[in-house]
C-alpha cells in the first residue's frame, strides 16, 4: 500500500488544507478576520515542528496541568451495570480521570497549548467564550499563568445560573463580559468575542474552547485534546494488555470526545460513541443534540451539523445546565457521523441526573453534569456487552460546578 | 460581462462628477409592510444604491444596531421569501436603483444557494454581499452568481494588505466595498485620510468602482469620505433611525417611514456638496 492509499483509507488525516473534513469545516469568516485565521494557521504549523514548544507544553501539562490524569477502573458501576443485565452482559468500564487535572476538567489542555501559541505570536491579549464557565476559568487561569490581559464574553443567562465560575475568573483577572445580545447563552458569548477580535486585530489572541469555528481551530483544540486519547492507550495497554472495545464521551462542541476519540479513529476494532444533550427530549425540541436533531449549515466560520430553523436561523439549544447547549458541533464531529466512524446518541436530563447521582453514591467521584451524559448511556450500552468488554468513559470534568444546579432539580435547598 | 443596473449606475455618477450615496436598511424592520414602503422611497431621498439587509440571527459582523434591526425583522416574522417579495414589489416601480442584498450564509445555504440565485435574480436582485465568504469560499456562491448575472461584491479591509488584495479583487464585480475600520458596523468613525490612502492603493489595481462603509453616520463624514471614493454606504445611523421611531412596544408609528428618509436626505446631500464646491 503506497503513502497515499494509507491516507485515502485514514478517518486521521483531515483537515485538507482548506480546513475541510469531507464537506464540513472550513473558514467561513469576515474578510478582517482572514488574514488572522492564516497568520494563526502559519504560526500553529511552526510551532507543532518546534521542538522547544512541544518541550515547555508537556512540562507544563506535567506540572502545572498534573497529566498523565489516571485510567480509572471503576469497579462498583461494572458491578452495578453487570446486574442490570439480562443476557450475562455487563462491561469492564474505565474512567479516564480528565476531571483531576488543574480547574477541573480537560479545558486545560487547550488552553495551555493555545497560550504558549499566543505568545510566540507576540500577542498580549486574549479572548475567550465561555458557557459554562469551565472554558474560562482555565483561559483566565492560563492568562493569570503567563500575564497576559484576559477578556472573556459569558452570556448573561449563563452568568446567573454559573455564578461560582465568575467569581473564580475575576478572582483570576480575568474581565467577565455579560452578553445580552440574542439569548444570552454561548452562541451568543462566540459572536461577542469574534467582534472583539474583529475590533481588536492587532494585539488579541481568540482562545476558542472547543474544536469548532474556523480552521485551524477545530484541527489545533483536537490535537491540543487528543493528550487524552493517546495516554488512553497507554494506560489500557498496560492495565489490560489490549486495546480498549469501546469508547464514550460526551459532546457539546465536543472537544473531550474529540481527544479521546482521534487517536483511536484508525482502530477498527474499537467502537466509539459520542453522546449528545437530549435536554427533554430530542422529539420536544428543547434539546442541545446538533448531530440528531438539526441538519448542516454554516455558523462561527465552519459548515457543521446545526440546530436551525427552516429558514436558516441559529435556534436556541436547551440543556439542564451550561455547558452543552451549543447549537452547533465541531465539523470533524459532523464528517465522522456521516462517513458511520462514530455512532451518535443521546440522553435526556433526567437521564443525567440519575447517572450523576448514581456515579457520586458508587464511585465516590461526583461528575460534571456533561460526562454524567456519557455516564447515562454507558448505562443504557454495558449491560448489552460482553463482561470482558473494555469501555473507556471520558469523565472530563468534575461536579463541584454543578451541585447547585443539581440541587435545585431534586428540590434541595442550601 | 453581463452589464448590471449597478454598472450603469455607477459609470452614470461617474460622468456626474460624484460619489453614490448607498443606503442599508434591513428587510422587514420593523415589518414587511413598513420596510418595503421606506424601501420605495428612498431613492427620492437621495439614495443612488440600495442594501437590504436580509435578516440572520447571529449577525457577528455587525454591531447593536443592526443586530437589533434584525431581531426587529425576524420577530415580525421576515423570511427570504418576503425580502424577495419586497424586491419584487419595489421593482414594479423602479426598474433602475440598484438592489443589493447583504447578509450571512446560512439562510441562502439552506435555502438552498442555487434556487436562492435563480429566485433573486428573478425578483430583481443585482448583487449580493454575504460577509462570512472571503475569497476562499468562492465555490459556494460567489461563482455561481457570476453565473446567472448577479454580482457578488468583495469586501476589502484594514487587514487586507497587498499580498491578499489579489485574491480579493480577482472575482469580484459590481464594485468592491472598503471596510473603513477593523471591526463592526456602526461603531468607531473612520479616518478619512487614512480610508482615502487605502482607497487609493486599491484603485491601482482594480477599475472596479470603491464604495466605503461602516460607522458613517454624518453629512460630514459623507462629503469628506466621498471626495476620495465612489460610493459612501450608512447603514447604522438609518436603522437607529427607524429604532428611535418605534413605539414602546416596538410597533412602528407615522415617524417610522419619515424619521429615516429625512436622515437619508440630510446624509446624501455629502455627496452632492463637492459638485457644490
Amino acid at each position: 500500500m503506497s503513502s497515499n492509499e494509507t491516507i485515502l483509507n485514514s478517518f486521521r488525516s483531515g483537515p485538507d488544507e482548506e480546513g475541510a473534513f469531507g464537506h464540513f469545516g472550513g473558514r467561513f469568516v469576515a474578510e478582517t478576520l482572514m488574514p488572522l485565521i492564516l497568520e494563526l494557521e502559519q504560526a500553529y504549523e511552526t510551532a507543532k515542528k518546534d521542538e522547544d514548544y512541544a518541550r515547555e507544553l508537556n512540562d507544563l501539562a506535567k506540572h502545572y496541568a498534573g497529566r498523565p490524569s489516571p485510567l480509572y477502573y471503576a469497579p462498583r458501576l461494572t458491578e452495578h451495570f453487570a446486574n442490570l443485565s439480562t443476557t450475562g452482559g455487563g462491561a469492564k468500564i474505565y474512567f479516564k480521570r480528565d476531571e483531576l487535572n488543574h480547574t477541573g476538567s480537560h479545558k486545560i489542555n487547550n488552553t495551555l497549548g493555545q497560550i504558549l501559541l499566543a505568545r510566540r505570536m507576540g500577542k498580549k491579549r486574549i479572548i475567550a467564550e465561555t458557557g459554562a464557565g469551565q472554558h474560562g476559568v482555565a483561559t483566565a487561569t492560563v492568562a493569570a499563568r503567563f500575564n497576559m490581559e484576559c477578556v472573556v464574553y459569558m452570556g448573561a443567562t449563563d452568568i446567573e445560573r454559573q455564578a461560582p465560575n465568575v467569581f473564580r475568573m475575576k478572582l483570576l483577572g480575568a474581565t467577565v463580559i455579560p452578553v445580552t445580545a440574542g439569548t444570552g447563552t454561548l452562541k451568543d458569548a462566540m459572536n461577542e468575542a469574534l467582534r472583539d477580535w474583529v475590533a481588536n486585530v492587532d494585539n488579541t489572541f481568540y482562545l476558542i474552547g472547543t474544536a469548532a469555528g474556523p480552521h485551524p481551530y477545530p484541527a489545533m483544540v483536537r490535537d491540543f485534546q487528543s493528550v487524552i486519547g493517546n495516554e488512553v492507550r497507554e494506560q489500557i495497554m498496560e492495565a489490560e494488555g489490549r486495546l480498549p472495545d469501546s469508547l464514550v464521551a460526551c459532546i457539546g462542541g465536543g472537544s473531550n470526545a474529540i481527544g479521546l476519540f482521534h487517536p483511536f479513529l484508525d482502530d477498527k476494532s474499537v467502537e466509539i460513541y459520542g453522546v449528545e444533550a437530549a435536554g427533554k427530549g430530542v422529539e420536544t425540541g428543547e434539546h442541545a443534540a446538533s448531530l440528531n436533531g438539526g441538519k448542516p449549515g454554516v455558523l462561527h466560520g465552519n459548515r457543521t451539523y446545526l440546530l436551525q430553523d427552516e429558514e436558516g436561523q441559529i435556534t436556541d439549544a436547551y440543556y439542564i445546565s451550561a455547558g452543552l447547549d451549543y447549537p452547533g458541533i465541531g465539523p470533524e464531529h459532523s464528517w465522522l457521523k456521516e462517513r458511520g466512524r462514530v455512532n451518535y446518541g443521546s440522553v435526556t436530563d433526567n437521564e443525567a441526573l440519575d447517572a450523576f447521582q448514581l456515579c457520586t453514591k458508587l464511585e465516590g467521584i461526583i461528575p460534571a453534569l456533561e460526562p454524567a451524559h456519557a455516564l447515562a448511556f454507558v448505562e443504557k450500552l454495558a449491560p448489552t456487552l460482553p463482561r470482558d468488554h473494555l469501555l473507556v468513559m471520558n469523565m472530563c470534568g468534575r461536579g463541584d460546578k454543578d451541585v447547585f444546579a443539581v440541587a435545585g432539580y431534586l428540590g434541595v435547598e442550601l | 460581462m453581463i452589464t448590471t443596473r449597478i454598472d450603469k449606475r455607477f459609470a452614470a455618477l461617474k460622468s456626474e462628477g460624484r460619489a453614490a450615496f448607498v443606503s442599508f436598511i434591513t428587510a422587514g424592520d420593523p415589518d414587511m409592510k413598513t420596510s418595503l414602503e421606506l424601501m420605495k422611497k428612498l431613492p427620492g431621498a437621495g439614495t443612488d444604491v440600495i442594501e437590504l439587509g436580509m435578516p440572520f440571527s447571529d449577525p457577528m459582523a455587525d454591531g447593536p444596531a443592526i443586530q437589533l434591526s434584525s431581531q426587529r425583522a425576524l420577530k415580525a416574522g421576515q423570511t427570504m421569501a418576503k425580502t424577495l417579495d419586497m424586491v419584487r414589489e419595489f421593482r414594479k416601480t423602479d426598474e433602475d436603483t440598484p438592489i443589493i442584498l447583504m447578509g450571512y450564509y446560512n439562510p441562502i445555504y439552506v435555502y438552498p444557494a442555487n434556487k436562492f440565485l435563480n429566485d433573486a435574480l428573478n425578483a430583481g436582485v443585482d448583487g449580493l454581499i454575504i460577509v462570512d465568504l472571503p475569497p476562499e469560499t468562492d465555490d459556494e456562491l460567489c461563482l455561481p452568481a457570476r453565473d446567472v448575472g448577479i454580482n457578488f461584491i468583495r469586501l476589502a479591509t484594514p487587514t487586507t494588505d497587498e499580498k491578499r488584495l489579489p485574491a480579493v479583487l480577482k472575482n469580484a464585480s459590481g464594485f468592491l466595498y472598503y471596510v473603513s475600520i477593523a471591526g463592526i458596523t456602526g461603531t468607531a468613525a473612520p479616518d478619512p485620510g487614512m480610508v482615502h490612502k487605502a482607497v487609493a492603493a486599491i484603485k491601482q489595481r482594480t477599475d472596479l468602482p470603491v464604495a466605503v462603509g461602516f460607522g458613517v453616520k454624518t453629512r460630514q463624514q459623507v462629503r469628506e469620505i466621498a471626495k476620495g471614493a465612489d460610493g459612501v454606504v450608512v447603514g447604522s445611523a438609518i436603522v437607529s433611525a427607524i429604532a428611535d421611531s418605534l413605539d414602546s412596544k416596538g410597533f412602528a408609528t407615522s415617524e417610522t417611514v419619515a424619521r429615516p428618509l429625512a436622515l437619508v436626505k440630510e446624509l446624501s446631500g455629502g455627496v452632492f456638496d463637492i459638485l457644490e464646491g
